[in-house]
């Protein structure tokens, strides 16, 4: 059986964790190819929706990624996403959704080496955890 | 401060006794109307009335247990502007955490209302109402007062009570201007009148009713029937968690839904003017209905099902006041409410909130603080 490769979506804020990948790319760190960046301007507009909607597609593990403490360019969207993380890791697993599938880190603009261990670490983590139940199965 | 007052009932029909006590709010200077569920023509339909006309309150029935809405939705409707006077509005508890929740939100003014509430007895599901009060609303309200009141919380002549209330921990309202007491007092006999805001007392204070003290049997009686609708509320719990604990055991507990949702219709805190589900944006193009049948070879048609559930629990489920009206609304009989105040209990806990407790306490997601969940930063 081939290795299993997960799918991981990720949201990076347009402001430092986006542009700490856009430097890993220019420095020519590598990262897995599993994760699919989606570029938005700030966590704090990451409406729950969106990570219930990747995981229902058949995401394997959602990373949300955004400036420091402090570094907002909206002041607080971090903070808010927070909060919106800790709600959804409190819902999703009672579906059946292990909580270790959605994470949030902050990723300062300059950290293209920390952000390239990062996303090896977490697609290391979901393989450990294997295929997440919508990829397999209809969801309705 | 607080003023306790008593109503002796006449032939033991708190019905009547109410009619008169709302009549005599009513015709206060400072109250322009009341909102009261009265019995309409048909008998056995109980609905929200706004009243200005204190002779036109002669079908006013709080204790049926018919509740078709969550009133908070209409309080909201009559104080989002102000209406050019006071109003009075009777409500379940339920309600007022709810316009409490809507307050919040900014959907709903409390200035303008006196909020005025009657232990709560608990309710059928709409279907099961009708059949029980037949042809006789009233008298059969009385006869539901009567069976609550002699200890019978879950079930009569046959019919269940609706879950919701069967495990709603909070039967009196701590919110109310005035609360109107049954639980502690002689059924049939007399019912307890309590002010508990300023607002409160300046209205009981012109209506000079006869001062009483709060009997102690009445703390008694609310904390009894706390602890059993909470045992039955945590078992409720426990084969919830059970029956959707993975994507299959959802599948198969949504598996009659057809997407009508009428469920986020009725509920008093689903707060959107307009749902994203029913925007342009799930109006897919047909192609792409295509492709996702093509992915794995299958899709359930109408599509977003468990989508709409799970967001509609992110969104609001930290503002959920319990009160059912969803399972009530479901054309196919799913456990909404189940689930709802399953999840509910979950959210609310993590952010120390409760839904409609009050006003003081922000919405949790519109708030944050900077020193907490710091574990759930980064991925070790
Ligand atoms: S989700 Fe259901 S129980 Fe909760 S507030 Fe809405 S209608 Fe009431
Ligand atoms: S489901 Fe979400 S988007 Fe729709 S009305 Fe409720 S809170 Fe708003
Ligand atoms: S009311 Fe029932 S059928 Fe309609 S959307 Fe809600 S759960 Fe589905
Ligand atoms: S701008 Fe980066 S998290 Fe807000």
């Amino acid at each position: 059986m081939s290795e299993f490769e997960p799918t991981i979506v990720a949201f990076f804020c347009n402001w430092c964790t986006y542009t700490a990948a856009d430097l890993a790319g220019t420095s020519r760190l590598s990262y897995p190819h599993n994760i699919r960046i989606i570029r938005i301007m700030c966590t704090g507009m990451v409406d729950p929706q969106y990570i219930i909607k990747a995981f229902l597609e058949g995401a394997d593990g959602v990373l949300v990624s955004g400036c420091r403490p402090g570094d907002c360019h909206y002041i607080n969207g971090n903070y808010k996403a927070r909060r919106r993380i800790k709600l959804l890791r409190e819902i999703l697993p009672q579906f059946g959704f292990d909580q270790q599938r959605l994470r949030l880190t902050w990723i300062g603009a300059s950290d293209g080496v920390h952000l390239s261990e990062i996303m090896r670490a977490f697609t290391a983590q979901i393989k450990a955890l294997g295929p997440s139940q919508t990829k397999l199965k209809m969801v309705i | 401060m607080t003023i306790t007052a008593k109503i002796d009932l006449r032939e033991q029909n708190p019905l009547e006794a109410l009619q008169q006590f709302f009549a005599g709010i009513l015709k206060l200077e400072d109250i322009a109307a009341i909102l009261v569920p009265q019995r309409l023509p048909t008998k056995n339909t109980v609905m929200p009335t706004l009243v200005t006309d204190a002779s036109f309150l002669g079908c006013v029935d709080p204790l049926a247990p018919a509740f078709p809405m969550n009133a908070a939705r209409i309080a909201s409707r009559l104080t989002r502007k102000p209406m050019g006077g006071k109003a009075a509005a009777v409500l379940r508890p339920c309600e007022i955490r709810a316009f409490i929740e809507l307050v919040k939100l900014k959907q709903a003014r409390r200035e303008d209302i006196l909020l005025i509430s009657v232990d709560c007895l608990g309710a059928f599901q709409n279907r099961e109402y009708s059949k029980f009060a037949g042809q006789n609303g009233t008298e059969s309200t009385l006869r539901f007062y009567k069976n609550v009141m002699g200890g019978n919380i879950n079930e009569m002549e046959g019919a269940e009570f609706a879950v919701a209330c069967k495990a709603c921990e909070y039967p009196v309202s701590e919110n109310a201007d005035i609360q109107i007491g049954l639980y502690g007092m002689k059924t049939g006999e007399s019912i307890l009148v309590k002010s508990q805001t300023e607002a409160g007392d300046h209205i009981l204070k012109q209506l000079n009713l006869p001062e009483t003290n709060e009997p102690s049997a009445r703390q008694a009686a609310i904390n009894a029937l706390i602890s059993q609708r909470t045992g039955y509320r945590d078992d409720m719990f426990a084969k919830t968690r059970e029956a959707s604990d993975s994507l299959d055991k959802m599948t198969a507990y949504f598996s009659n839904c057809v997407n009508c949702y009428n469920c986020r219709v009725a509920c008093p805190v689903c707060y959107c003017r307009e749902c994203v589900f029913v925007t342009d944006v799930f109006n897919h193009d047909p192609y792409q209905y295509l492709q996702w049948a093509t992915r794995k070879g299958i899709i359930k048609m109408p599509t977003d099902t468990l989508f709409y559930h799970i967001t509609r629990l992110a969104h609001m489920s930290t503002a959920c006041v319990g009160c059912g009206q969803c399972s009530n609304a479901c054309p196919n009989d799913i456990p909404l409410a189940e689930l709802f105040r399953t999840i509910a209990h979950k959210t609310q806990k993590i952010f120390e909130y409760e839904a409609g407790r009050s006003l003081d306490e922000k919405p949790p997601l519109s708030e944050f603080r900077e020193d907490e969940f710091k574990e759930i930063v980064g991925i070790d």
